[in-house]
């Protein structure tokens, strides 16, 4: 039952969030060089942690695929890295209105977490298309899952070259995350906070709706009989989901 | 009292520059929200269009029929 | 272990000496690749950071190409079947491809590096040449590894020949800022000192990690 817990984790997660928001806009002090446009920053930097980190999960769900070959732990996977390849993309596009707003470009390489997201995201969005490439769904998932190993070990490694390319050019743009005030920390965390439930939410909303529709479709074949259903999708890159209560404590 | 008097001095609305990148950066994550939200509405109806189709099957009554009249209804059925 | 991993790379040196499919056409690529250079850049001699990049990009792509190359052989001709059947580590077809390609970049550099000296370098390469070539070592090690992982994910899809570059390349940009990083002092007129340890940790590590990863994960691409 992928579906369990998810109700009260939509609540939890929308009433952090409105904290979240309501401390960025009415607590958090204006930030002395920047201004009101550091204000950004609380998004900004929490998208950016969390796909991160949903791109280290979905490794570690990849991981837990290869061992015991159960295909939930590679759906699990699938809709992790999904989910962070959109964080990532908003991690960016709220990154570079940031850079935007501070320099006048669009784009800037010398903010180390920026061009290190630039080629994380360059790398994950192959994952899709390497599944649908390979049409054989157990193969698909194991090969699918040895990518997301690799390219989550790649993650910190990749972040650590382009740091330390960066760091003796130019002064970060964007400012780091240290020596903040308390009320801006707390803000921050609260913020990081938020966006995690979100992630897990949206994680957990995509796993119920994907079980969902294996349910209908497997009810469709019990009642109807086997022509009844439409042939098995030709290619997909969506990794077969069984039947059974997979899920066993939800996410 | 102090801090009220800060927000009395505070404007109203910063519409300066940084306004708009911040209501913009903010805005991107909202959209991102409500497509995911939109396209889960989309799967939703779908499933509950292929529910309703599968309750009418089940609960049709249980076919007597001749071979025929079962393999014609089956044909019609939306494969 | 090591048996296998002798008959293995035999084998694979053996083809490749006789057909020739990969080691000339990835050295030709490089040299083309400068003469491009040449007249994208309008330069006719380059140096320091220029050069370290226009040296390492050539490199890779060549490399790429020759990744490319890797398994399909095996792939189309039953090799993996034929590998399988045999009782034998199966991490040892791992290592011996990644032996094969590191010898292909090997002689690949051993064309490239004096191409690019006599066409495009500016500063006289000889005293920089031992440092050069333990950078090169180094990030020739983790081009392979990596090459040799992406060429197996990717022989087994349809578009085989795209998807290897496009997973390959951002997995190997650290691979390029340690490198082009290291070796843009060495190629600079004004030989500012050698080699900041730091790209060459970096390189190592990298090395290191994916080389282990790479040897745990080969044999899940290998079962069919």
């Amino acid at each position: 039952m992928y579906g369990k817990g998810l109700r009260s984790l939509s609540i939890v997660t929308v009433a952090a969030m409105a904290l979240a928001l309501s401390l960025v806009f009415f607590y958090a002090p204006l930030e002395a060089e920047q201004g009101f446009l550091q204000k950004i920053f609380y998004i900004h930097v929490p998208l950016a942690i969390i796909a991160l980190c949903g791109f280290v999960v979905g490794a570690l769900f990849a991981i837990a695929h290869l061992r015991t070959r159960d295909s939930s732990w590679d759906m699990r996977s699938y809709v992790t890295i999904h989910m962070s390849l959109i964080f990532a993309v908003g991690a960016l596009i709220t990154g570079s209105i940031w850079a935007k707003g501070s320099w006048g470009h669009w784009w800037v390489w010398n903010e180390p977490t920026l061009v290190s997201f630039l080629i994380v995201f360059l790398l994950y969005a192959t994952y899709q298309p390497l599944r649908f490439a390979i049409e054989d769904p157990e193969r698909q998932s194991r090969y699918a899952s040895v990518f997301a190993i690799t390219a989550g070990a790649f993650v910190p490694m990749n972040f650590i070259a382009v740091r330390l390319s960066t760091a003796y050019l130019h002064p970060r743009v964007l400012g780091g995350t240290s020596n903040l005030p308390g009320s801006m920390r707390l803000t921050f965390m609260v913020s990081l906070a938020a966006v995690t439930l979100l992630f897990v939410t949206m994680c957990k909303y995509e796993l119920t709706a994907k079980h969902t529709r294996a349910q209908v479709r497997a009810l469709r074949r019990r009642l109807v009989g086997e022509d009844g259903s439409p042939a098995r999708r030709g290619r997909t890159a969506v990794p077969a989901v069984g039947t059974q209560a997979a899920g066993r404590s939800g996410l | 009292m102090s801090a009220v008097l800060v927000l009395a001095e505070v404007p109203a609305l910063p519409l300066n520059e940084a306004g708009k990148y911040v209501a913009a950066a903010y805005i991107v994550l909202v959209i991102i929200i409500l497509i995911y939200v939109s396209i889960m509405a989309i799967r939703l109806s779908r499933i509950e269009r292929e529910l309703g189709e599968l309750l009418e099957l089940s609960g049709a009554p249980k076919p007597e029929p001749e071979p025929a009249a079962l393999a014609a209804h089956q044909e019609s059925t939306p494969a | 272990m090591r048996r296998t991993v002798g008959a293995l790379l035999r084998k694979e040196l053996l083809v490749e000496l006789r057909t020739f499919e990969s080691v000339p056409g990835m050295s030709l690529f490089a040299v083309t690749t400068f003469v491009v250079f040449h007249f994208a850049l309008n330069r006719s001699s380059v140096e320091g950071d220029l050069a370290a990049g226009i040296l390492w990009v050539t490199l890779l792509f060549a490399a790429i190409l020759g990744a490319n190359r890797l398994f399909v052989a095996d792939a189309d001709q039953g090799g993996f079947d034929g590998f399988l059947l045999a009782p034998v580590d199966r991490s040892a077809m791992m290592v011996a491809k990644v032996l094969t390609m590191l010898a292909y970049l090997v002689v690949l550099e051993l064309v490239a590096v004096p191409a690019f000296a006599i066409l495009l370098l500016g500063p006289p390469l000889g005293p920089a040449l031992p440092q050069l070539i333990a950078v090169l070592a180094l990030g020739d090690i983790g081009i392979a590894v990596i090459g040799t992982l992406v060429g197996a994910l990717a022989v087994q899809t349809r578009a085989r020949d795209l998807l290897g570059p496009l997973l390959a390349l951002p997995l190997l940009v650290p691979i390029v800022i340690g490198g082009a990083r290291a070796t843009a002092p060495l190629l600079a007129f004004s030989h500012a000192g050698g080699v900041p340890a730091r790209w060459l940790l970096t390189l190592g590590l990298y090395d290191l990690i994916f080389g282990l990863i790479a040897y745990a994960l080969f044999d899940f691409l290998l079962e069919d």
